[in-house]
């Protein structure tokens, strides 16, 4: 069953990141751009990492995308889109793209994966599963350990928010 | 006598017939609310509302039905046809799996073991919720745009618009829940509302209402229908849907209706729970307990069928409730301008949930730090305080209209009749001639 998931989620994953390049519409775009995201929530879910499945499809999908849709839709891009790139950025991206992926195929062909799940790290998480809860497990970390990381990227959230404000407001 | 968990082959015919019983319950209730919410209009209105199919009128949803079915699917010619077809489907899908997550009744005691009145107790709870709920908003957007109809695509972008805004709200009234009951599962917010000895309406009252305000929003109903205002377009979202796919964003909308109240209900009232701790069940350290003392020891809980029936019932009432509230405003309440939608929800809602989290989380750092035990005197505490929170927040949104109440108004009245100095009155007749 969770094989079978397992290769659903993935398939699901995989085709939808295909039909973010290959559709025509950006709208189509967008949708398939969701799909993989909600599909590799699923993942997330088989790897019980339940927390960030539900952040992804709350933050992502549910907003982030919203967000992108509204602004496809404004603008009103419905015109193909090549036209607009010019031909060298455009190559030029492909050949990223294929070189990177070739070289993950490459990294999954090696067999080794080159790091290996150890039991101990697995017990340590089912030990704060069960202290904690599914959102607690994560919270504890956060807030005691890496308190200051996760401070600091708050403040610059921040910034970028007053920023976005103060382009808005120029602009206005 | 102890109490297990179903296991085994049973546990999979539990599960299925959970899943058919519970699924075919939440449309029927649908069907059931949309009738409930023409005959309560009418009666509102002082008509009589539909009664003519059976007794009471009560097989009109499937005279709806059928009529729907049957009736002509149109496709307007200029909509992009795959998203035009595929926003019914993506509407209706969260509406239908988010009741999945709600405990309904207390756990049932079988021969081959107990059974949990819930669906799937996922460790996540609420956020499945929320994370299903936020996926609604394409359905919606895309039935506006992909129609290719201004009114429709307005209708769509007012509706992403305030879905977006109002989840913010949301979220942080769900915060001081979670906080207060320490963890995101439904069934554990329940067995700490039984444990406190209070429903959470008391000790957070004011998340409450704007836990109630966002959810009016996020369905939108009245007063916050602006994505289908009829005066200005048309019915939005769906103007351009007819037969099947229309009735899909109305089935939508109330399993989004029945979906809130029963939230309401699980967070606020006690979900299943009935007063007295006789029908508390929860599963503790791999035993169904009533209650864990101070000190450790628990009292093992005893599920009876009689109690599962009771505490359905009481469940379903709670959720019967809020629907009504959700037709009883409909009419009782004007609808709002767009921009005043959106300034409540940004200038109004957002700030005070933000400074209502900031008080509920001191109080209850304080109340942990002087070791205030868990129970009723703990939640008294937190009554008071968020008692407070809550009339300053109605006095102020009031503006001196309800609460100052007629005094108020008089002087208002004495002022705009007392004429400024330096104002020529008016001439009568009598001076003129």
């Amino acid at each position: 069953m969770e094989a079978f998931l397992f290769y659903f989620f993935f398939a699901l994953a995989v085709g939808g990141a295909i039909g973010v390049v290959v559709s025509k519409s950006p709208v189509g775009s967008l949708l398939f751009m969701v799909t993989t995201l909600f599909a590799i929530s699923g993942e997330f879910v088989l790897l019980e990492a339940h927390f960030l499945a539900a952040v992804q499809v709350i933050v992502y999908a549910g907003a982030i995308m919203v967000l992108f849709l509204f602004v496809i839709m404004l603008l009103n891009l419905g015109h193909e889109y090549q036209q607009d790139l010019k031909i060298g950025v455009f190559s030029v991206a492909w050949m990223a793209a294929v070189s990177v992926m070739a070289g993950l195929v490459g990294w999954g062909l090696r067999g080794d994966p080159g790091f290996a799940a150890s039991p101990a790290g697995a017990q340590e998480i089912e030990a704060a599963l069960a202290q904690y809860g599914a959102v607690g497990a994560i919270a504890q970390p956060l807030y005691t350990t890496y308190v200051v990381p996760f401070e600091i990227t708050g403040i610059l959230l921040l910034v970028a928010i007053v920023g976005a404000l103060v382009l808005a407001k120029r602009n206005a | 006598m102890e109490f297990q968990p179903i296991s085994g082959i049973w546990a999979y015919v539990a599960m299925s017939l959970k899943v058919t019983v519970i699924f075919t319950v939440v449309i029927v209730v649908v069907a059931y609310t949309t009738l409930a919410e023409r005959r309560v209009s009418a009666w509102i209105q002082d008509r009589h509302g539909p009664n003519r199919v059976g007794p009471f009128g009560l097989l009109q949803p499937i005279a709806d039905g059928i009529k729907n079915i049957l009736k002509e699917e149109t496709l307007p010619a200029t909509a992009s046809r795959v998203f035009f077809v595929l926003a019914p489907v993506l509407v209706l899908f969260p509406s239908l799996v988010t009741f999945a997550v709600i405990p309904i009744a207390a756990p049932l005691p079988t021969p081959a073991g107990v059974v949990d009145m819930i669906i799937a107790d996922v460790p996540i709870g609420i956020l499945y919720v929320l994370a299903f709920s936020s996926l609604a908003v394409y359905g919606v957007v895309l039935g506006g745009w992909a129609s290719n109809n201004k009114y429709a695509f307005l209708g769509g972008l007012r509706a992403s618009a305030q879905m977006v805004s109002y989840e913010v709200a949301l979220g942080l009234s769900l915060i001081t829940v979670l906080m207060l009951a320490g963890n995101v599962t439904l069934t554990e917010i329940i067995w700490q509302q039984q444990q406190l000895g209070m429903w959470f309406a008391f000790p957070l009252s004011l998340a409450f209402i704007l836990f109630v305000i966002s959810a009016f929003a996020e369905t939108n109903r009245l007063p916050f229908d602006m994505p289908e205002a009829e005066s200005e377009l048309i019915t939005g979202y769906h103007t351009e849907y007819s037969a099947m796919k229309f009735s899909a964003f109305m089935i939508s909308e109330f399993g989004h209706m029945v979906t809130a109240s029963a939230l309401m209900a699980t967070l606020f009232l006690g979900g299943w729970d009935l007063p007295g701790s006789w029908d508390n069940a929860f599963w503790y350290d791999g035993q169904l307990v009533r209650a864990v003392l101070a000190d450790g020891t628990v009292l093992l809980a005893n599920p009876t069928w009689w109690k599962t029936l009771l505490t359905f019932a009481g469940f379903a009432v709670k959720t019967g409730f809020f629907l009504v509230v959700y037709i009883w405003i409909r009419w009782t309440l004007p609808r709002f301008r767009y921009d005043q939608v959106m300034s409540l929800g940004w200038k109004v809602m957002l700030p005070t949930g933000l400074a209502y989290v900031m008080l509920i989380g001191a109080t209850i750092l304080v109340l942990d730090e002087i070791g205030m035990a868990w129970g009723f005197g703990y939640g008294a505490v937190l009554t008071a305080v968020s008692g407070l929170a809550t009339f300053g927040f109605i006095f102020m949104l009031d503006r001196g209209r309800t609460i100052t109440g007629a005094a108020a108004q008089r002087a208002q009245r004495v002022e705009t009749r007392t004429i400024p100095a330096g104002v020529v009155p008016h001439p009568t007749a009598e001076e003129i001639a």
